[in-house]
């Protein structure tokens, strides 16, 4: 499914009407490769966490145009009917905690989503059961999330994300709660990850440590965001 | 695909077994509620088919000997005993009293049976458990085992001692308490005899003193009933039309009596446990409601991570009311096995039937599918973004 990356021109999102109308995304334009791994920084209030909901496709833009690959599936409106399909096979999410699900194991954590697009539970396991070998983790299958470390809690949220090979992936702080050797691990596989499957991921993130492994990164302002290109930024 | 409900509900066993209990508890309840009604109108039945009766004849414009005090002549049953399609007639009393059994007492309906043959005079006890029928004219009884009393034991009924010669089972009243069955003039006897002192202070109150000796009645010549069998191949409603006609005398059938048994005395006790079950069927399900809803809070994170992840509405859904039902049939078996258990130790007759079972199984299950909705609900208004900080 990877490979298509993700392009957002123009967007906007308006909360309220007339006079009190205000925007949370004024002017949004982003491009991410396949296989590419940017950084989305700015300040509280900047517009991040609406930016990735609209991108979630969890509330609606205002007006502008989102395609994956080629594909479009926003221009000043909808343009796929199914949303939670969309989110379920497209859209790849990875947290600031991992959100496990407390009452699965870890396999069928992972394994979850492709039941949920309709493939037979074993189908689905042996799926879910590569990424987690992928990931290192597969000792870890048949445990319960109570029973992981931080770290292997967020490999496994990984790996849930990246299970149905998404084109984009939207990883809303997934290091703010590890230290710096995990932190950059996970970081590690996420470029990993984005290589193997040819998946564009963003990551949302105020972790200083981080920000200098992205080639690119997207500063958001007001609503408003502005590329930067760094010769001397490579993951380590 | 993968039961979200059932592994959330493995997952956390403890919470699910112990509410289920709590549930299961109040389930029993409710079950052994209508088994106390059921064993009521069993109790009823049984004591019209016991009887050996097809036809009540009891005082004119009275409701019968059940329902009503009802007198009629003992020596009425000689005119009923000549209408035409009547097989037996006998005189039968009825007196619900206290007696005492050791240090306490046990209430009792005192059955005055007339002299006759088993399986022919109605009003017999028709099978005994232990012991022989009453064959002599006085002080002899046959006591229910309900009773408590014993072969041998001595049963005192007024100034009299009776002798328990037989043990009968499932004799009782329409109220359950246990019959005891006296010769028929012991029992008109028992119904106006007064102890020693009553006497003296009845004569003082009168103000006849001595000379009043001789004035007390020494005997009763009323009954409460007269149980009639009709010859086969008459009809009970022209028989009954008969005694009617002629003796001036109320008569019911077996179908009239049942009406009286279940429709009127029971009425009232059916309306009582019937508004008890609908208390309790709401409890019930505020139980499940909120047991349900508080799991489902407790959750609320996980779902907004499922729906952000593309879980449809119906599978979330669908993991609560699973959830719901489980209960329920945890609370169904655990109910189902404490009615079963606590039924006999229930002073009065509780009758467990299936159907009863079945009905408390569907209404639980409709219960626990209302009481998920509110959680439901409350479930699909929550909002994917919660899942996503910021």
């Amino acid at each position: 499914m990877g490979g298509k990356g993700i392009k957002i021109e123009g967007m906007k999102k308006r909360y309220g009407e007339g006079d009190t109308a205000a925007y949370a995304l004024k002017d949004v334009d982003m491009d991410v490769a396949p296989g590419e791994v940017v950084g989305l920084i700015g300040p509280s209030g900047s517009g991040k966490s609406t930016l990735l909901k609209c991108l979630g496709a969890v509330i609606d833009p205002t007006e502008g145009r989102m395609m994956l690959g080629d594909e479009v599936i926003f221009d000043n409106g909808w343009k796929v009917k199914d949303l939670c399909a969309l989110r379920r096979d497209k859209i790849g999410f990875v947290f600031q905690a991992p959100y496990l699900i407390p009452f699965l194991n870890v396999l069928d954590n992972v394994a979850l989503l492709p039941m949920l697009a309709g493939l037979h539970n074993d189908e689905a396991r042996e799926k879910a059961m590569e990424l987690l070998t992928a990931l290192d983790v597969q000792h870890r299958a048949d445990a319960m999330p109570s029973r992981l470390s931080g770290g292997e809690q967020q490999r496994v949220a990984i790996a849930r994300g990246l299970v149905n090979r998404p084109p984009v992936i939207l990883a809303d702080e997934p290091t703010a709660p590890l230290d710096s050797k995990r932190a950059m691990a996970v970081v590690r596989i996420l470029n990993e990850m984005a290589l193997k499957l040819q998946t564009a991921i963003i990551v949302v993130t105020h972790d200083e440590k981080i920000i200098p492994t992205f080639k690119r990164i997207y500063h958001i302002r007001d609503g408003v965001t502005h590329e930067e290109v760094g010769e001397g930024r490579s993951y380590k | 695909m993968i039961s979200l409900g059932s592994c959330d509900i493995l997952h956390s066993w403890g919470k699910f077994i112990f509410t289920g209990f709590g549930l299961g508890l109040l389930i029993g309840v409710t079950l052994v509620m209508a088994g106390v009604y059921r064993g009521m109108v069993d109790d009823g039945r049984i004591l019209l088919d016991n009887s050996g009766a097809e036809l009540w004849v009891v005082q004119n414009g009275t409701l019968g000997p059940y329902a009503e005090p009802s007198s009629v002549y003992d020596d009425e049953y000689r005119t009923t005993m000549s209408m035409p399609g009547v097989d037996r007639a006998a005189n039968i009393t009825y007196l619900t009293m206290q007696v005492a059994k050791g240090k306490n007492d046990v209430r009792v309906m005192v059955v005055g049976i007339a002299p006759g043959t088993l399986g022919i005079t109605p009003g017999w006890p028709p099978f005994l458990a232990a012991g022989r029928q009453v064959t002599r004219n006085h002080y002899e009884a046959v006591a229910d085992i309900a009773s408590g009393f014993k072969l041998g034991d001595q049963i005192k009924i007024r100034r009299n001692h009776y002798t328990v010669v037989g043990l009968s089972r499932r004799m009782v009243s329409s109220n359950g308490d246990p019959m005891i069955f006296i010769p028929l003039k012991d029992a008109q006897e028992a119904q106006f005899l007064k102890d020693n002192d009553a006497i003296w202070q009845g004569r003082r109150r009168d103000g006849a003193g001595d000379e009043a000796i001789g004035t007390t009645p020494s005997s009763n010549h009323y009954v409460n009933a007269i149980l009639v069998r009709v010859v086969p191949g008459y009809s009970q409603d022209q028989v009954a039309d008969s005694i009617r006609r002629w003796q001036r005398l109320t008569v019911y059938t077996r179908a009239q009596m049942e009406d009286i048994l279940v429709g009127k005395m029971i009425a009232a006790s059916a309306k009582q446990i019937g508004m008890f079950l609908v208390i309790l069927a709401i409890v019930s399900a505020a139980i499940v409601a909120f047991i349900i809803y508080t799991l489902t809070m407790d959750k609320i994170r996980e779902i907004a991570v499922l729906k952000l992840i593309g879980t449809r509405n119906r599978v979330i859904a669908a993991m609560i009311m699973q959830q719901a039902l489980a209960l329920g049939v945890i609370g169904f078996v655990v109910g189902k096995i404490t009615a079963t258990f606590a039924a006999p130790a229930f002073p009065k007759y509780v009758l467990l039937i299936p159907i009863d079972s079945l009905s408390g199984f569907v209404a639980v299950m409709l219960i626990c599918v209302l009481a998920s909705l509110v959680a439901i609900r409350m479930a699909l208004k929550v909002d994917p973004a919660e899942a996503i900080g910021g």
